[in-house]
Order: C-alpha cells, then sequence, then structure tokens
C-alpha cells in the first residue's frame, strides 16, 4: 500500500514585519519579508508523524499556489523533511481570492495525485481559515479540519476537532481533507542534513494552463471579492501609564470607575 | 424589501447572543429570515421573533450532530433556494465560516469572513474588516452572487425589534457529501459559570507573568468581581497554566469587549490580533517597556501580584 500526502503550504509576509497594502489593495508582497506560514509548519509536521508511523510507503508533496519567492516556503518545508514539491505560479494569478485560490490548490492537487490533503488551520495573513473546506467541496471529498490530534490507519482518518461548544472525535474514509491547528503539536526545525538534502530534492513548476485553468476564471479582476477601501487604524491615543507605588490596584479601580466599568 | 438569510447558532433552542446581533446587522439590510438547524430548532423561534425574524426557517434531523459541517451547508443552500436573499449572514466561529465557505462556492458566489461592520450599500453590503492584526481597516463588498458573510461577535448592540417569527420547516434534502465525516464521540465543554470569551463585556486575561497554574486564581478572582470572562496567552497556555479554549489571539479566539484587561502579557502581534478591537484596554505589567503598553487607555507599571489582588478587592467594595 502507498499513501500520497500534499501538504498545502503558503508564503506570507512575516507577521512581526511591517505589513501593508500594495496600490491595488492586495497584500504587499513585494516590500515585505516573507516566509513559510507557521501554521502550515504544523500541517508539515503532522504529514511526516503520519508517514513516520505508518508500514505503508508514504510520499509527501509540498503544494503551493503563489509568487516566486513562496519558493522558500518549499525549501523550508522540503529541508523539515517532504519528498518533492510543486510550486504553481503564473502572473495572472495575482490578487486571487479565497474561491480563486481553492480552484487552483483543486486543480493541482487531483492532477498531483493524493490519497490525503493537510492544511494549516489559516494563513497567517489572511486568517480566513476557509480553503481548506472549499478544497474538500471542490474535490468532493470528506474534510477533517481544525484538528488538534489525527492519525491515518487502514484507509481511514481519524482525528479531535476542539470545538467552541465541544471536543469532538471525526472519522473519514480517504480522500479526504485535513487541516491540523497549532496544538496539534511543536513542528520540527530542519536538520543541517535536512536542508543539504533539500536542495536535491525536485521543485515542480506549474502554471494555469498546466493545470487547464482559464485566466477569467482567477486573478485581482475576477475576484469574487472587492475591497474598496484600506486605511491604516489610527494610533490609539496614548493613554494614561501610572508606576505602581502602592496604590497602582486603587488608581486603575478609580479609572474603571471613571469609566462606568464600575 | 430583500430578504435576508441568518444562520441561526444555538444550543438546543438557546440562541446565542452572536445570532442576535447578526439580526440587528441583518435588519439594515432587509428582511431577516432565520434558519435554525438540528435540535430545539423551533424552540429559537420566540426570541428570533423578538429581535427581527420575520421567518424562522427549520429542520430537524440527526444529520446535524452526527455530521460534520456539511449537513448544515445543504440546508443553507435549500434555505437560500427557498428564498433567494440579498445576503447571507452567519457569525464568525471557526465552524461558521466552514459553513459560509463552502455555501458561497456552491452559489457561485464570494465570501467575506470576520466582518466587524455592516451596512446596505449601492452595490450590496459593504463589510468592514479589521485587518493585520487591527493595524489595517478594509470595506469591502461581495462582487459575485449571493454576498456572504461572517460577522464577528460583539460587533453590533442587541436591538428588541419585534416581528412575526412565522415558524416554516425548511425541506432538505442531503447531498451525498453530507455524511462524509461522522462525529463518533462528543464530550461538551465544561461550564466555568463564567460569561463566554467570545461574548463577554469584559475579558481579564493572564500571561506568562502570572507564573503558575495556581496563580490563574488571582486573575479569575478579578474577572468574578468584574462579571468578566478569564482569557490567556498562549505563552500560558502552552505552559499548560490555562486551556486553550480560553487562549486569545491568532490562534486562540478574537474577542472585541466592551474592556480587557490584560496582567502579566507583553502583547506579541499574535496576542494582539486577538485583543486589539476592545473598546478599551487596560493592562498590568511590570515591564514599562512592554508593546501592549502602547494599546492601553490606563497601564499600570507593577507587579501584577501587588495591583491585581488590591484591584479586585477595590472593585469589591466599590461594588459593595
Ligand atoms: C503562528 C503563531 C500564532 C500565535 N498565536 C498566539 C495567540 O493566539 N495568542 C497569544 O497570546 N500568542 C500567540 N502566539 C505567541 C506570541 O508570539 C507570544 O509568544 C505570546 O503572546 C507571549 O505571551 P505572554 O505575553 O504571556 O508572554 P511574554 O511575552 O513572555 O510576556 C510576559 C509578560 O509578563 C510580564 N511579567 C512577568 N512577571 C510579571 C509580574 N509579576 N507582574 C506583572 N507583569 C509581569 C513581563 O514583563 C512580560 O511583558 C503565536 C505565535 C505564533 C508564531
Ligand atoms: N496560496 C496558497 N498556497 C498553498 N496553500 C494555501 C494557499 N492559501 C491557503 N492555503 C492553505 O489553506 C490553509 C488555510 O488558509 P486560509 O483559508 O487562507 O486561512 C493554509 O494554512 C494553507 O494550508
Amino acid at each position: 500500500m502507498s499513501l500520497r500526502i500534499v501538504v498545502t503550504v503558503k508564503y506570507v509576509p512575516d507577521a512581526t514585519g511591517d505589513r501593508h497594502f500594495a496600490d491595488d489593495l492586495t497584500v504587499d508582497r513585494d516590500d515585505v519579508d516573507g516566509l513559510l506560514s507557521e501554521l502550515d509548519e504544523y500541517a508539515v509536521e503532522q504529514a511526516l508523524q503520519i508517514s513516520e508511523n505508518s508500514d505503508d510507503d508514504v510520499e509527501i508533496t509540498v503544494l503551493t499556489v503563489g509568487p516566486e519567492d513562496a519558493k522558500d516556503a518549499l525549501r523550508k518545508a522540503l529541508s523539515m523533511g517532504a519528498d518533492k514539491a510543486i510550486h504553481v505560479e503564473d502572473d495572472d494569478l495575482h490578487g486571487t481570492d479565497a474561491i480563486g485560490t481553492s480552484l487552483v490548490l483543486a486543480k493541482a492537487v487531483e492532477k498531483a495525485g493524493y490519497d490525503l490533503v493537510i492544511s494549516g488551520m489559516a494563513s497567517t495573513d489572511g486568517t480566513m481559515g476557509v480553503v481548506p473546506a472549499l478544497l474538500a467541496e471542490r474535490l468532493g471529498v470528506p474534510q477533517v479540519t481544525l484538528l488538534s490530534e489525527v492519525s491515518v490507519e487502514d484507509g481511514t482518518v481519524k482525528g479531535r476537532r476542539d470545538g467552541d461548544a465541544a471536543s469532538e472525535r471525526l472519522e473519514a474514509s480517504l480522500p479526504a481533507v485535513v487541516s491540523v491547528t497549532d496544538q496539534s503539536g511543536e513542528a520540527r526545525y530542519p536538520s543541517f542534513k535536512g536542508i543539504m538534502a533539500a536542495k536535491k530534492k525536485p521543485v515542480q513548476s506549474w502554471d494555469l494552463s498546466d493545470l487547464d485553468i482559464d485566466e477569467d476564471e482567477v486573478g485581482l479582476e475576477n475576484a469574487y471579492t472587492t475591497v474598496d477601501s484600506a486605511a491604516e487604524r489610527p494610533a490609539r491615543t496614548a493613554g494614561t501609564i501610572v508606576k505602581d507605588e502602592g496604590e497602582g490596584g486603587k488608581q486603575l479601580a478609580e479609572f474603571l470607575a471613571s469609566q462606568k466599568f464600575i | 424589501m430583500a430578504e435576508v438569510l441568518v444562520y441561526v447558532d444555538h444550543v438546543d433552542g438557546a440562541v446565542r447572543k452572536p445570532t442576535l446581533e447578526l439580526l440587528t446587522l441583518a435588519r439594515r439590510i432587509g428582511e431577516p429570515v432565520a434558519v435554525a438547524l438540528g435540535n430545539g430548532a423551533a424552540d429559537t423561534a420566540a426570541t428570533l421573533a423578538e429581535h427581527g425574524a420575520v421567518k424562522v426557517l427549520t429542520h430537524e434531523a440527526a444529520e446535524y450532530a452526527d455530521y460534520l459541517v456539511v449537513p448544515k451547508v445543504d440546508a443553507l443552500q435549500a434555505a437560500h433556494e427557498a428564498v433567494s436573499p440579498a445576503a447571507v449572514l452567519v457569525s464568525s466561529s471557526t465552524e461558521g465560516k466552514e459553513i459560509a465557505a463552502r455555501l458561497a462556492l456552491r452559489l457561485g458566489s464570494g465570501i467575506i469572513t470576520d466582518a466587524v461592520d455592516l451596512e446596505a450599500g449601492d452595490e450590496g453590503p459593504v463589510a468592514t474588516q479589521s485587518v493585520f492584526a487591527a493595524s489595517y481597516t478594509t470595506k469591502s463588498r461581495v462582487s459575485k452572487g449571493t454576498p456572504v458573510i461572517t460577522v464577528k461577535p460583539n460587533s453590533a448592540a442587541v436591538e428588541a425589534a419585534p416581528a412575526a417569527g412565522a415558524v416554516e420547516a425548511l425541506s432538505v434534502s442531503f447531498s451525498a457529501q453530507a455524511t462524509g465525516t461522522k462525529v463518533t464521540g462528543r464530550t461538551p465543554r465544561e461550564s466555568t459559570g463564567r460569561p463566554e470569551l467570545t461574548e463577554a463585556a469584559i475579558v481579564v486575561s493572564g500571561g506568562r507573568g502570572v507564573n503558575g497554574a495556581e496563580n490563574f486564581a488571582i486573575i479569575e478572582a478579578l474577572a468574578d468581581s468584574l462579571g468578566a470572562a478569564v482569557g490567556a496567552s498562549r505563552a500560558a497556555v502552552d505552559a499548560g497554566w490555562y486551556p486553550h479554549t480560553n487562549q486569545v489571539g491568532q490562534t486562540g479566539k478574537s474577542v472585541s469587549p466592551q474592556l480587557y484587561i490584560a496582567s502579566g502579557i507583553s502583547g506579541a502581534i499574535q496576542h494582539r490580533a486577538g485583543m486589539q478591537t476592545s473598546k478599551t484596554i487596560v493592562a498590568v505589567n511590570k515591564d514599562a517597556e512592554a508593546p501592549i503598553f502602547d494599546l492601553v487607555d490606563y497601564g499600570v507599571v507593577g507587579d501584577l501580584f501587588d495591583v491585581v489582588p488590591q484591584l479586585t478587592e477595590e472593585v469589591k467594595t466599590r461594588k459593595g
């Protein structure tokens, strides 16, 4: 038996840097340092663990849709231990929204061949957390999402989803789309050996024509949503800051009372 | 007047507060038609009517509890066919966003998530969003299909607006995908008796500075004196001092209360992402340079073990 896992990873602007919008109101990806979305490292980690715990022959492909620099994200995932990578890159993809991105990912996953797709819980730039559900809808396979624990055995994926009201145990047959949270287990650091090995691992590049996607199905002009304006939030007016000299708690209470909280 | 579908979040018929907020927003765009599914669906009608629902479409079936997400998408799609609404509103829980996304895809529509405000516009509803850890505010529209929009809790006031709230049975035929992901077990979260984190008017959070699970009693005591929910930073959660369900931030809950009190929290960007839209922000931290102080309306530089208990005592005294 063999198990083909595709991990979807996104290249995002560094959250600790100065993120902003470009003139066309898309996320500026040129002037800002980017990296593999930290939340997708958890997806790579779970793929590696499933592989390590399996008697089957497991092949892990990492897939990204993004600009040239997105290769950095693939390299990082390969150095963690994934086997090969696919980069979907096309100028016409600029400004594609979640609905369009899920189309490209679905076509790419189908072309690559898969038994299991593993995604992160959300991208750290858009933070929508919808692409895995969209991908499952498009592929017509079960969605087993937001798992803090996941395992695969005998063609079945099982996991635990900690929701607002309850913690649920979930189960579905493969093929399926899974997403994992940052509670699923720390992601490993690439080893020196891993980094060296990654340099030799294959990275395939596909464009829209390779995926039979029309340019009018994706991109900013064909997006399903329109951003009309983006304004920097005015800095909060400087607050009052006091040093506690024995009365800090009382002073704070006085403030809360003045604001009618008590 | 155009109808607006509102997906009802309820527990055995008890409607959750964010749904009532959706009804307030829906009335700015058209006439709210609520969709309530699963056990106790019809019991939601009275509350929904009180808050403006002209109609309540209900459907009970075991599938809603036994399988993940898709049965609810099937039902909303059926409701969309029955009503042809001007928009569909869902509250921004993790499940709400997944339901909304799949529905949008089926309808050939765009989706906007985590709106913090919504108003009618010439070209359809305009959603305000707070992005990049709330450092930017954007206004967006859905430009294709029926707008599907998820709204964050605490984005609007709950308003009474009595309407007919006529209950109608919705007929739903489940898709082949509906039974794809089985829920084989469910452990309900134990109630702490405190308000729901995302719905609370006041949130009192503790971070690494709290320095131990047992010390969280200090944070809880302050929360209880104010009738607040308790939050925690990821550092406190990762250390095992407080449950993950209470984590505030990018990978925890996003909260937008009237008052947020952070103690022993530095204010990392990922934490700010989940609390920066709070109306009033207060912090206690012994490091005057902590980034959280950039956000505060009132800050105390000091040891939380001195300041917080004194505050709690003072709140109790003042409340009598
Ligand atoms: C992908 C990703 C997602 C993340 N998601 C989240 C998230 O959802 N939520 C979240 O919170 N973080 C998140 N983080 C982690 C975040 O980057 C910070 O590490 C975390 O918020 C730090 O928590 P803290 O402020 O409690 O701890 P620290 O940064 O260590 O700060 C502790 C503070 O306590 C103060 N202190 C110590 N002792 C006392 C005392 N006795 N009295 C008063 N003050 C004292 C210190 O001066 C310090 O400022 C995420 C990180 C990543 C990479
Ligand atoms: N451009 C992309 N390329 C690859 N994977 C993506 C992309 N966008 C989103 N994803 C995947 O979908 C998950 C959720 O993303 P989102 O819905 O944008 O928050 C991410 O954690 C990724 O696994």
